[in-house]
């Protein structure tokens, strides 16, 4: 409970920024509204004026709180407005990524562990692969896969692989080589099978690096899908709500987009926390 | 049993070659403890992993029940003990005991069976269901000889398996160590740096020197098999001890 009090602390300290900020931000506005129609404005009016402006350039906490509000509750959640609506295509199109990100990370790492071709020559790949910005690389995902007549979910899903199997490999890579040589020596002695060696001792001692891993690789993944519904004038998704929000300067729109992008992202890593703390206990590898 | 003739183990480094072993000739007959003793460096730890297989030597012969190490693994023919416990954490200690039973293929009922028999053994009656880090050091250090004795391997290696001990604790392990010896008959091979402990748990005492590894002494202990502690006091223990001292400064030569 001690704990309560910086967080809360650390907060406020955010909010007041934020709202300083939105009135220096968007004042500018106000202060060329009040020119161009020959009008003084005191500076109480012109802090009012900041908190509810439509288009404002850094909206307030309490605007975006509001529009984020009327995105998830405002109206029925199969409605287009509905941000759960957007949330949960962006969030199907996140776990397949995840998904398929997860297991082809988990079989390249088995791979350079176990093959030392594989040791040598699919790290370095692995690794330019994350070096090309995603936003290059997501439009041509998207028309190659269309001209071959696959569209919708699936592309998007394959930006969120791309993105998230590379920490999966790293962690999986260190987690399946982190027994030491005494451990190894030991199964030698049982003349144990590499097999044996992999089920009995590489894979549970990778355990703990896999759910690190598999939290980074999740907030990646629901990058990769929003970033792969930008490029294809996508309708739905919280991608496309933020792309559409700022083609018309929607700006509580976009900040109402980017918080429940947040909290998906948030939800996500907090559930796959959870799994661990269940699955490390039920190893015995919790105290 | 063992045997080792012209043995060598010479490792190749950056530095140029390192002789890890030379021309160490022994023989250990079943049923025998023979402790290797002698200061960081003097190869026994080598040794013992050369029996094991796990390192190969260079120079000699070497047989193991009358074949080559490797396939005495493979026959495995031998429950090895290691420094520290090395337990999977995320085993339990029954679990731990069955996975050389789960790798060799026993049937759930004679491995259940096995790891009642061995836990007994070990005096860890009712701990099967304890994770490691629930236990002692000792306890660990137990567990794990549990675990090497868990399949019929008539030949036990341990590596300084009481090393990092405290002595109170060493002196009880080394007490059921004996029993333990007398009660299952098999060959052990046990490399230590303590002189009272290699004096009163062996048959016999390979005193061992570095630079290059070699063996400079066998001591055959006159102790008898019954050894209750206080047998550390008696005038032939320390006589034994004694000589292995001054085998250890024989082997260093002017260096100390």
């Amino acid at each position: 409970m001690r704990s309560v009090l910086p967080i809360l602390a650390v907060l406020l300290a955010i909010v007041a920024v934020w709202y300083i900020a939105a009135i220096r931000m968007n004042s500018t506005w106000t202060y060329d509204q009040a020119a161009r129609a020959e009008t003084e404005v005191s500076f109480a009016e012109v802090v009012v004026d900041t908190m509810a402006q439509e288009r404002p350039v850094l909206p307030a906490p309490h605007q975006v709180a509001v529009g984020l509000w009327e995105g998830l509750f405002g109206q029925k959640f199969t409605s287009k407005r509905s941000l759960v609506y957007h949330g949960w295509i962006t969030l199907s199109a996140t776990l397949v990524g995840f998904a398929i990100g997860t297991g082809l990370g988990i079989l390249l790492a088995v791979g350079i562990v176990h093959n030392r071709a594989m040791d040598l020559s699919v790290m370095p790949w692995a690794i330019a692969s994350q070096t090309i910005p995603i936003l290059a690389i997501a439009p041509m995902v998207i028309v190659v896969l269309a001209s071959v007549g696959v569209t919708g979910l699936l592309p998007k899903a394959v930006i969120s692989a791309y993105l998230s199997f590379f920490p999966v490999v790293v962690g999986m890579v260190k987690g399946l080589r982190s027994p030491d040589r005494m451990q190894l020596d030991l199964l030698k002695t049982y003349n144990a099978s590499r097999w044996a060696a992999f089920w009995k001792l590489r894979l549970p001692a990778s355990m703990p690096y896999l759910f690190a891993s598999l939290k980074v690789s999740m907030a990646a993944s629901l990058v990769g899908a929003i970033v792969g519904e930008l490029p294809a004038g996508a309708t739905s998704g919280l991608g496309a709500r933020l792309l559409s929000g700022s083609y018309y300067g929607q700006t509580i729109q976009i900040w109402a987009a980017l918080f429940a992008a947040a909290i998906l992202a948030a939800g996500l890593v907090i559930v796959i926390g959870a799994i661990e703390k269940v699955a490390l206990r039920r190893m015995g590898m919790v105290r | 049993m063992i045997e080792a003739k012209g043995l060598g183990l010479t490792f190749q480094t950056n530095d140029g070659p390192v002789h890890a072993l030379t021309d160490v000739n022994l023989t250990i007959g079943k049923g025998e403890f023979v402790s290797f003793i002698g200061p960081s460096g003097c190869g026994k730890t080598t040794f013992l992993r050369c029996i094991a297989a796990l390192e190969h030597p260079t120079q000699g012969a070497l047989t193991v029940n009358g074949t080559s190490p490797d396939a005495a693994r493979q026959a495995r023919a031998y429950g090895y003990v290691f420094q520290a416990a090395g337990l999977y954490p995320w085993r339990t200690i029954a679990g731990n005991v069955k996975l050389p039973l789960e790798i060799m293929g026993y049937s759930k009922a004679e491995q259940n069976e096995r790891v009642r028999k061995v836990l007994s053994l070990v005096d860890l009656d009712g701990f099967g269901k304890k994770f490691p880090w629930q236990l002692s050091g000792g306890m660990q250090q137990r567990a794990s000889i549990a675990r090497a004795l868990a399949f019929d391997a008539d030949i036990l290696l341990m590596d300084e398996p009481f090393g990092a001990l405290d002595e109170i604790v060493r002196d009880r392990l080394n007490e059921e160590l004996l029993k333990l010896w007398a009660a299952t008959g098999k060959t052990i091979g046990f490399v230590t740096h303590s002189i009272p402990e290699a004096v009163y748990l062996s048959t016999r005492i390979v005193v061992m020197s570095p630079r290059p590894g070699r063996i400079t002494d066998v001591i055959e202990s006159t102790l008898p098999k019954e050894r209750p502690l206080e047998i550390r006091d008696s005038r032939e223990f320390i006589e034994i001890a004694h000589r292995v001292r001054e085998g250890l400064r024989a082997g260093h030569g002017d260096e100390v």
